[in-house]
């Protein structure tokens, strides 16, 4: 059935992806002495444009600490952040997660954010209004399309 | 407004569709007036790339004419004819800096998809799944265009909108595998896929001097079109042997440049056709490298390999060690059209290079369905349908 073919492939990706990820993430945290990951992104500006920060980035409030640093080769200027008062784990971190309250979601869709105001001078936003319709088998699209700027390796 | 959408896999319609909009001050809203399957569509249609929604706009390669700008556009103005790169690129990014506009920072409105999947997101693509941003595609009858004065180019008066249409995309990616390839006077230089991609990419490899240029695909009615538009020579893999044909064509040597223009569905006539079905099937690899492992093998000593054809995921039993030991350089990418459409417009005005005997089939959009089955099935010596919305 095409359905099925769909719905096994997105499960098989999200599964396969998901139990690298925790390995990968599970072996790097065992041998890391950092309490807290900074999290980057490069903009392709010189570091006086920077400041005064841009809207995203101040609405993150104290408790994200933010680090400006010349890109090495010309590339730019990286802006770093990571939450001082660090980040969740276990169970309550996955249903934060999963509700889009984790505040590492918040710290990278920031940092797209951010970069997208410095370089181009506003976000590009998804067309709306959509074409698509819900289905059940298009749930877990949905739920990552819904957390697209919230997740990923930033 | 009418479009053409992906219901499922392998389920199309035409539907109404609201409008689209202006959203962002660098956006344009075009109205299509020719937009054509690509074979990469295929995969979406198929279920191979699963991040598509019932409803989704599928076509990224496009010509229309502007009916609506944003306030920041410079550009272009209502009524401007223009051809529109598929890619959706910032031009301000570092990448974009580079002119690797596929690749762009600020392009994709969806990144942590791709980025979960490959390490990092490329720019956005019109039609082209959620994974590329969602956007609504050009199968339809108008579109929204951000970052407009990157990406759409006004088409010359004397070039017309069907040679044009294709530098939206097919003669684009096929110049970039040929030019990022590193083809230079001399070569000689093997491309797999006699589609459009493949065609142009041989058009391109000629224009950029090769010696010879030696197109592979199965499909005699495609051969031919290579012989007679594009000037290049043919192999037909079901009929001879490819390798001892290009060893002979390049005195024992090997192709200096060999490009890869048919991706993730490849057929062949070997044990691996069948292999590479069962486990693609199984969802044991995602992609059939078939086309892949021949360029890479075929290939000679220290020369270059591009990947053109659209891959997503992971393949089985890739020849890492002839690539190691012949010393390749092995490269890929989307394509990025803002780098070479001007060029490539210019070309055309001149005769250059011709478009026109890609359009074997022209529609108007509510056939679409009809189109891509032509276009899957490779009925009636279909290269390309074109839809008018």
């Amino acid at each position: 059935m095409p359905g099925t073919r769909v719905v096994t492939t997105v499960a098989a990706v999200g599964v396969t992806g998901w139990a690298a990820r925790r390995v990968l993430t599970r072996r790097a945290a065992r041998n890391s002495s950092v309490p807290n990951r900074w999290r980057f992104v490069t903009v392709n500006v010189s570091p006086d444009r920077v400041t005064p920060y841009p809207e995203p980035l101040r609405s993150l409030g104290p408790d994200a600490e933010i680090v400006v640093r010349p890109a090495p080769g010309g590339k730019g200027t990286e802006i770093g952040v990571r939450l001082a008062e660090g980040e969740p784990t276990g169970a309550k971190a996955a249903a934060q997660r999963f509700a889009g309250t984790d505040p590492r979601q918040a710290v990278r869709a920031a940092l797209r954010d951010a970069k997208q105001l410095l370089e181009v001078g506003e976000v590009l936003s998804p067309d709306r209004p959509g074409t698509t319709e819900k289905t059940l088998t298009g749930k877990p699209l949905e739920l990552a399309i819904a957390h697209a700027k919230g997740e990923g390796r930033s | 407004m009418k479009a053409l959408t992906w219901q499922g896999v392998n389920k199309l319609s035409v539907e109404d569709v609201p409008d689209p909009q202006l959203i962002n001050s660098r956006d344009i809203i075009v109205k299509v007036r020719k937009t054509v399957t690509c074979g990469s569509d295929l995969h979406l249609l198929g279920g191979y790339i699963p991040f598509m929604k019932k409803g989704d706009v599928l076509g990224h390669e496009f010509v229309g004419e502007v009916v609506e700008v944003g306030p920041e556009v410079r550009n272009h103005t209502v009524g401007d004819r223009v051809v529109v790169s598929s890619f959706i690129a910032c031009g301000k990014c570092w990448y974009c800096s580079q002119e690797l506009f596929s690749l762009c920072d600020n392009g994709n409105t969806n990144p942590a998809i791709t980025e979960e999947l490959w390490g990092y997101a490329p720019g956005g693509c019109f039609g082209y799944s959620h994974a590329m941003g969602g956007n609504a595609g050009s199968h339809a009858e108008y579109i929204r265009v951000p970052f407009a004065d990157v990406g759409a180019f006004s088409i010359p008066d004397d070039v017309s909108d069907l040679r044009a249409l294709f530098a939206s995309d097919s003669a684009s990616t096929g110049w970039m595998g040929a030019d990022l390839g590193g083809v230079r006077p001399g070569d000689v230089v093997a491309v797999w896929g006699a589609g459009a991609v493949g065609q142009m990419a041989a058009r391109a490899a000629v224009l950029l001097g090769a010696e010879r240029v030696v197109v592979v695909d199965r499909y005699e009615y495609r051969l031919e079109a290579v012989r007679r538009h594009v000037g290049a020579e043919t192999l037909n893999y079901e009929k001879t042997d490819v390798g001892g044909e290009l060893r002979e064509r390049t005195g024992g040597r090997g192709p200096d440049v060999c490009i890869e223009a048919v991706g993730m569905e490849a057929h062949s006539t070997g044990p691996d056709y069948a292999y590479d079905q069962v486990k693609q099937q199984l969802r044991l690899q995602t992609d059939r490298p078939t086309a892949v492992r021949q360029a890479v093998h075929h290939c000679r000593k220290g020369g270059s390999v591009f990947v053109l054809g659209v891959f997503a995921g992971v393949v089985d039993k890739f020849p890492l060690g002839a690539m190691m030991n012949k010393g390749l350089t092995m490269r890929g990418a989307q394509m990025h059209g803002q780098r070479y459409i001007p060029m490539l417009l210019e070309r055309m005005r001149t005769g250059e290079l011709v478009t026109e005997h890609l359009a074997t089939h022209t529609m108007p959009l509510t056939d679409g369905p009809k189109g891509y089955e032509l276009f899957k099935e490779k009925e009636d010596d279909c290269v390309r349908a074109v839809f008018e919305p």
